[in-house]
Parts: C-alpha cells; sequence; structure tokens
C-alpha cells in the first residue's frame, strides 16, 4: 500500500468514524398523527393530541407507564398524610430544572395547582376534590382534599408543572380565557422541565421540539423531534412509506395488513384505554322513536336478547379487520375493577333473541340509533353492523350517524333512545365510569350517563368508594357495583379499541394505552 | 360612470352582509362547539357557563349583529380550536393558498392555451386527438382520486417528489412568506398545483379550442390567408388574439374558485393553507374562524365580479349608455 493509499484510508475511517459517532448523537424523529395539539398552554386543553405533545416539553408530578402503572416522576414519593387522612403529601425531586434554568421547587407546585384551578382551565374537573396546595418547605407539598381521595395520585399523570416565575414575568397566571380575545403568551410558548424543549412551532404545520441537555432523566436517544399533523389518513401514509416521516401514530385499520408487509416498515399495535359500547334508555315510561306504546328498553328480555344478537367477533373480523378486543366489560383490561368473568360473552343465538323479542312485541318494534362517524375507529361501520344483527331479532333500527359535534350533544341534553359511545378511563379505576356513566346524572355525576340509568342503591356505593381508605373494602364495594350494573345490563360493549403505530424500522417505540407515546424512551437500532 | 360604481359598491356591500347571514344561519347546523373545546370531565353546569360566557345562548340575530359589528372594526374574535386570533391565522395562511392557486392558474392558463390553440389548428391529427381524450379524464376524475394518484406514482413509488406540506419557506417581510425560492418549496408545489390546476387547464383547452375554431371560419381571417400572410402571422396575430377576450374573462373568474375552491387539494397534500384551516374548524365548529372564512371568499369573489364589471365598462361603450336602476 503507497502512503498516499494509506491516508486516504486513514482519513475514510476516520470521517466513518466521526459519521458513526454523529449518528448516535443526533437523532430525529418525524412523528405524523391525525391532529395537531392545541395549544401549548398546559392547562388549557384536556385533549389527547395536546397532552401527548406537551408531555414532552412539560413534566408531571406522576406518570403513567406503558403497562398502566404508576411511576415517579418530578414527585419521587407521595403518601397520605398519617395524621388526616385529607392530606396528600407529595416529596419532590431535587435538583431539576425548568428550561430557563430556573430551579424547580415546592413553589412552582403550588403555582400550578392555582393555574390548573382556575375557571378558565380545562383540568379544573380532574382536581375538583383538591381544597388548595400547600409549601411545606422547599421540596415539599401539602394537597389539602375535600375529603380522603386514596386514589388521587392518579389523576396527577396529566398535570403539567408550569415555572411560577416565568408566568408572572409573561402575564400567564391564568389559562386562555376565549371570551376576552386577546392571545395567550403561553398558547405558543412554553418553559417546562420535560426532556424537549421548543425550538419553533406553526400550527398546524410542523413542531419541533430539541433535546434539553438539563433533564434530570436518562438522555433520551432521539434528540430531536419533528411533530407534522397529517389530517388525510392516505396521505399520512404515503409520506410514510415515501420515507419522509419516520412514525405514524393514527394508522387507519385498513391499511395495518398491507404496511405489515411493506419492508423497511414495522407496525406495533396494544390495547388502547378506551372502550366501545352501546347504551339505551330504559327508565323513562316512552321512548322518542320507537313505534310501541311503552319503552321496549325496560323490559329485561329485550336487553337480553339485543346481548345475544351482538356478534363481537363479526365485528372485530369485518369491521375492525382483527384491530379489536371483543369483551362484555364496559371497561379497558387494566383498569381496577376488570374480572374475566365481566369480560366473558358467548357467541350469538339468533333463534332465543328473537324469541325473547317476540315474547313482549309479536311483530318487534322499531328504535332510532345515534352514531358518530368521526370519532371512533370504524364507528359508523360498527352501527351499520349492529343495524342489521338487531334486524335479525325483529328489532327494526333507523340509524342516525353524524359528526362528533351533533351526536354528544345528544347524549348531554337526553335526546337520544339509543347510542354508542366510547369511554376511556384515565384514572385507571372503576370510579371513573361509574361517577360519570352510572350515577344519576346530578350535580357533577352522570354526565354521560345518557341512557338515564338511575338506582339509589348503587348511587349510594359510588359516592361510598369516592372516600374509603381501605382498598381491599373499597375493590369489594367496586365489585358490588358491577355485579348490579352487569345485571341490569346497563351497556351493551362490544370491544377495546386497538392501537397501532407504524414505524419506519429500526426504530422501538411501545404503544401506550392513552394513546400518548413518549419519544425519549424510543430506541432506535 | 361615479353613480354606476357607487351602485356597485352598495350591491357589493348587499351581497357580503347576505353571505355572512346565511353563514352564520348554517353555523346552527355544523353542531356545538363547546364538546370539542371541553375534556370528557367538564360538568354539565360548567360547560353552560362557558357557552353562556361565549354568547352562545343568545339568540342568533344578537349573534348575528354582534358578530357584524366585530367584524367591520376587522374583529374576527380567537379561534376556538387553536387559540389565536383568527384575522392572524388567515394572513398566516393566506400566502400558501395564494401562491398554490396563483401557480396553478398559471399553469393552466399556459398549458390549456398552447393545447388548445394546438387541438384546434390540427383537428385530425392523432395527437390532437390522444389530447381531447385525456381532457376528458381530467374533467371527469375527482380532485381527491388524481391527487391520491399523483401521490402514490410520484412520492411513494417513483420518490420524485414529496406528498405532502410546502417544504421550506422563506419570509418576505412581516405578512408573507413563500416557498418558490427555495428548492424544497419548489418541488412540493408542483403536485398540489397540477391538482388544482387540471380542470381549469382543460376547461380552457376546450374553450380556446372551440373559439378558435369559431373564428377560423370567420371573414376577416379568409381575407388575411387571401392577404398572403403567413400561417403563422393568420393564426397567433390575428384569430388567437380574438380569441384572448372571453379566455382572459373565464380565467380571472377561475381564479377565485381556485382560491375558494382549493379545500380538497389541501387536505389531500396537507398543504397548510386557508382551505385545510376551513375544513379542520368544520370538524371542531370553530365558529370564528369558519365565519371569517367564508367572509374573506365571499370578498374575493365580490371584488373581482367588481373588476370584471368595471373592465367590461371600460371596455364596451354600449353599457356607456346610462340605464337608470339597471346595471348589468
Amino acid at each position: 500500500m503507497t502512503k498516499l493509499a494509506r491516508a486516504l484510508s486513514l482519513s475514510a475511517s476516520v470521517a466513518a468514524l466521526a459519521l458513526a459517532a454523529g449518528a448516535a448523537q443526533a437523532e430525529t424523529v418525524r412523528w405524523a398523527r391525525v391532529a395537531d395539539a392545541l395549544t401549548l398552554d398546559p392547562h388549557s386543553q384536556n385533549e389527547g393530541p395536546t397532552l401527548a405533545l406537551l408531555r414532552h416539553v412539560y413534566g408531571t408530578l406522576v406518570s403513567r407507564a406503558v403497562d398502566g402503572s404508576l411511576t415517579p416522576d418530578l414527585a419521587t414519593s407521595w403518601e397520605i398524610h398519617p395524621e388526616d387522612p385529607t392530606i396528600w403529601v407529595l416529596h419532590l425531586r431535587e435538583g431539576v430544572t425548568f428550561h430557563d434554568g430556573s430551579a424547580f421547587t415546592a413553589e412552582d407546585v403550588v403555582f400550578s395547582y392555582e393555574r390548573v384551578l382556575h375557571e378558565s382551565s380545562g383540568f379544573r374537573a380532574i382536581h375538583a376534590d383538591v381544597v388548595g396546595a400547600e409549601a411545606v418547605d422547599e421540596y415539599t407539598v401539602h394537597v389539602q382534599m375535600s375529603g380522603p381521595s386514596p386514589l388521587y395520585p392518579n389523576n396527577l399523570t396529566n398535570f403539567f408543572i408550569v415555572d411560577k416565575t416565568w408566568a408572572e414575568a409573561n402575564d400567564v397566571v391564568a389559562p386562555q380565557n376565549y371570551a376576552a380575545g386577546e392571545e395567550n403568551f403561553a398558547v405558543r410558548n412554553t418553559n417546562g422541565t420535560g426532556p424537549y424543549q421548543l425550538v419553533s412551532r406553526d400550527p398546524e404545520v410542523r413542531t419541533v421540539l430539541s433535546v434539553f441537555d438539563g433533564y434530570y432523566g436518562d438522555a433520551p436517544q432521539v434528540t430531536e423531534v419533528i411533530y407534522q399533523p397529517i389530517a388525510e389518513a392516505a396521505t399520512r401514509i404515503a409520506a410514510l412509506l415515501s420515507g419522509e416521516v419516520d412514525f405514524v401514530q393514527d394508522v387507519p385499520v385498513q391499511d395495518i395488513a398491507r404496511l405489515e408487509q411493506t419492508d423497511g416498515i414495522a407496525i406495533t399495535t396494544g390495547p388502547e384505554n378506551r372502550n366501545i359500547f352501546f347504551a339505551y334508555n330504559a327508565t323513562s315510561p316512552t321512548l322518542r322513536s320507537t313505534n310501541v306504546a311503552d319503552n321496549p328498553f325496560s323490559h329485561p328480555e329485550i336487553r337480553e336478547a339485543m346481548a345475544l344478537a351482538l356478534d363481537r367477533d363479526a365485528i372485530r373480523q369485518v369491521v375492525m379487520r382483527g384491530q379489536s378486543q371483543p369483551s362484555a366489560a364496559p371497561l379497558p383490561p387494566f383498569v381496577n375493577g376488570w374480572t374475566e368473568e365481566m369480560n366473558a360473552y358467548g357467541a350469538p343465538d339468533y333463534e332465543r333473541a328473537a324469541e325473547l323479542v317476540r315474547s313482549v312485541y309479536p311483530d318487534g318494534f322499531s328504535v332510532q340509533l345515534d352514531c358518530p362517524n368521526d370519532r371512533y375507529l370504524n364507528d359508523e361501520a360498527i352501527c351499520q353492523a349492529t343495524v342489521g344483527m338487531l334486524g335479525r331479532i325483529g328489532i327494526n333500527v333507523s340509524l342516525n350517524s353524524q359528526t362528533r359535534s351533533l351526536h354528544f350533544p345528544l347524549i348531554e341534553n337526553l335526546e337520544t333512545d339509543f347510542y354508542l359511545l366510547g369511554w376511556g378511563v384515565p384514572t385507571f379505576d372503576s370510579a371513573y365510569v361509574f361517577n360519570f356513566l352510572v350515577h344519576t346524572r346530578e350535580g357533577s355525576y352522570g354526565a354521560y350517563n345518557g341512557g338515564q340509568y338511575s338506582n339509589p342503591e348503587v348511587d349510594a356505593m359510588i359516592e361510598e368508594i369516592a372516600t374509603m381508605t381501605d382498598l381491599d373494602e373499597r375493590n369489594a364495594t367496586i365489585a358490588r357495583i358491577w355485579d348490579r350494573v352487569m345485571e341490569d345490563r346497563v351497556f351493551l360493549n362490544v370491544h377495546n379499541q386497538l392501537l397501532a403505530y407504524a414505524v419506519r424500522e429500526g426504530i422501538n417505540i411501545d404503544v401506550h394505552p392513552e394513546n400518548s407515546p413518549t419519544l425519549w424512551t424510543v430506541t432506535i437500532d | 360612470m361615479i353613480a354606476f360604481i357607487i351602485r356597485r359598491l352598495l350591491q357589493s356591500v348587499i351581497v357580503m352582509i347576505a353571505v355572512a347571514a346565511v353563514s352564520f344561519t348554517l353555523f346552527r347546523f355544523v353542531g356545538d362547539p363547546i364538546n370539542s373545546m371541553v375534556g370528557q370531565e367538564t360538568s354539565i353546569a360548567d360547560r353552560q357557563a362557558l357557552r353562556d360566557s361565549l354568547g352562545l345562548n343568545d339568540p342568533i340575530v344578537l349573534q348575528f349583529g354582534r358578530f357584524l359589528g366585530n367584524a367591520l372594526q376587522g374583529e374576527f374574535g380567537i379561534s376556538y380550536r387553536l387559540q389565536m386570533p383568527v384575522t392572524e391565522l388567515i394572513l398566516q395562511r393566506l400566502p400558501a393558498t395564494v401562491e398554490l392557486a396563483l401557480v396553478s392558474g398559471l399553469l393552466a392558463f399556459v398549458l390549456g392555451l398552447s393545447l388548445g390553440v394546438y387541438t384546434a389548428l390540427r383537428r385530425r391529427g392523432v395527437l390532437s386527438n390522444i389530447i381531447m381524450t385525456a381532457s376528458l379524464i381530467g374533467v371527469s376524475l375527482p380532485t381527491f382520486l388524481i391527487g391520491v394518484l399523483l401521490i402514490w406514482v410520484f412520492a411513494v413509488e417513483l420518490r420524485w417528489l414529496p406528498s405532502n406540506g410546502r417544504g421550506e419557506v422563506v419570509a418576505l417581510g412581516d405578512c408573507w412568506s413563500t416557498g418558490l425560492l427555495t428548492h424544497s418549496g419548489r418541488l412540493a408545489l408542483i403536485l398540489p398545483a397540477i391538482t388544482l390546476g387540471l380542470y381549469q387547464m382543460t376547461l380552457i383547452m376546450r374553450l380556446v379550442r372551440a373559439e378558435m375554431l369559431e373564428v377560423l371560419r370567420a371573414d376577416y381571417i379568409k381575407f388575411a390567408r387571401a392577404r398572403g400572410l403567413s400561417a403563422r402571422a393568420v393564426n397567433f396575430g390575428h384569430a388567437l388574439k380574438n380569441t384572448l377576450v372571453p379566455v382572459i374573462t373565464i380565467t380571472g373568474l377561475q381564479l377565485g374558485s381556485i382560491i375558494a375552491f382549493a379545500i380538497i387539494t389541501e387536505t389531500v397534500f396537507n398543504w397548510p393553507g386557508v382551505g385545510a384551516l376551513f375544513i379542520n374548524s368544520v370538524r371542531f365548529v370553530d365558529v370564528p374562524v369558519m365565519a371569517a372564512y367564508l367572509m374573506m371568499i365571499a370578498l374575493i369573489f365580490v371584488v373581482i365580479n367588481l373588476i370584471v364589471d368595471l373592465l367590461y365598462y371600460a371596455v364596451d361603450p354600449r353599457l356607456r349608455v346610462d340605464r337608470a336602476g339597471k346595471a348589468h
């Protein structure tokens, strides 16, 4: 080998080394999703894509791991005050700094509590039981609750901590108030403790985040995140296939099989914290949309017949292309209170179901089903399939499927007899389902109880579990409530949704049950 | 002349108010914005309070009056969805749409004109027949499908052009951003411009062809030929010139509809323009943005029509004979 060749090969290998080192240090992931975060204000919009993006910039006291368990974050530990069960003691992590370099202390947590409880906050309801927070010392906070709240830490996973001095200096002490007519500084500017800091943001076009060197956790392998909302499903998938994005979060179920066979693309699926079910009004003496004089759903035979007629496996295969977990239990499997027994469902029995319908209404009956068509995975198709199944047993269902902004007011205003709803359980506890869907509608209870189920016994038990501190006793009560709810057939559950993430091969990402992927935990081969 | 202009201006104002009134009545059927604005935990009482504070419970006439009053001051409020001032949002998105519309309009005009002339001159040529048949496809295929097909061929299979977005943009002053000055910006413009302009192109091509065939039969063309002028001078100097008046009118009017109906193209190519903004706002029931967008589109149409009317007035002497109370 000549001297020149040696020198050349040496410099080439040095260059290769430098390149390899550079590649290990700088990894960019281009992340596409159907919608953009609505705002960067951490306490304004309690909405999926907004929370998912903000999680990368703002830290929370407690985090939710991929398996659903709670893990320490800005709080290293938490416990109920030994002398007063209505106080939660939070011990904060020391040595954490915000992106602007200021230190994270108990004052910031207290301030964040004031902000999240403000009238214009979108998270007020999650912290409804909080009376106030108080800094005991620099790294300890006491949260005063209105009564014993043993499961309150579950509500902290979407509570982002802001810097008090930054918020005061920029006049963002309160979240955006729409009626005020002026824009809040926090909508487009951030200062959090999260693993990434904001580099630039063009709403609905592109948001760029780069790794924060002062992050207290392990240094992320992904050093730059480029977040691009792409609303159209075909375009989103095309961008992945053409190599313009690395990670697509919302993959349409009909594309999964094709993507799995495409070279260089990997698909990860996992259960989402959301189940899809039908509910109906079994309480009112008459219905708006039926052709019979009384309320058909008030007959237990009819409710049983509908359960017998729903072919969940067919919906899974035909409508969802295998991307669902059929279940009779109206809650996701990782939620406290779920049992194998509730989950079990039998094969459909149309003969028996038709007989049951005939025993009450010899000529059958008709009713309207209200369904959203742009909210859940294949929601309209699920309703259409169900209409066919119920038609076989003498229930003539007319389908009213419409956009979400028209569908949900029907439930809120009690203007529907029979409807489809999807429900996620962010606290991972049955009480959340009971409070919103089972308890009689009064005060803050029963907002989505569109079927108007009302059972004083059940209501009393629901109110009881809110303040129970003995967890075994509490779980026993939860089981008793579920027994009653399942026996009364309050819900006709279809399935739990599955999530599918599509990535460029070599990117390892876990499906998060709340559909809130964490790019700082992503590894790259 | 001044009376004519004043009359036209007054008519334009009435059209704008009518558009505002119609769109405002339609918003009642789009649904309830509150549901998208708050989390599922929000109590019914809190939802009502927000509805009250936004004035959504007021009678529709009162809401309309308030909207008109604010709109007159150029004030369209805060977007329910993106929490930014609506005027700023629209101005930020407008350059993308205008650039796309102008490029595809230009493309449609240049290609449509040359193909139209070619097919008129070579009426029985093989290529002319192929072009005419292909133009039928251009007219009959929906924009959405054309866009997806182009993406599939040029972005996914060949990987020559980007499938979505606007590429890199350069800010020109405070209120304009352009993708025309960067390589990635120009590449990103190609597919959406073709998609958006294809229909207009076939329209112009067929119009030019029909007009040319008409003019080529006229006596003055025969006379020009008889004078021994070259085919080039006859075809382009005389025939084409006389076909251009209706073609320019149509192209001008079509520019308005290209801007207004870029919605589908922008959605398919994830093009960050006002059309995509409008579609996302409809999904969210973002009333302030929807109202402002519709007003803007109405304004564009009204202005273009006004200009066209004034041009006619200038060009056509017959209109200058003042017919009281009846303007064309």
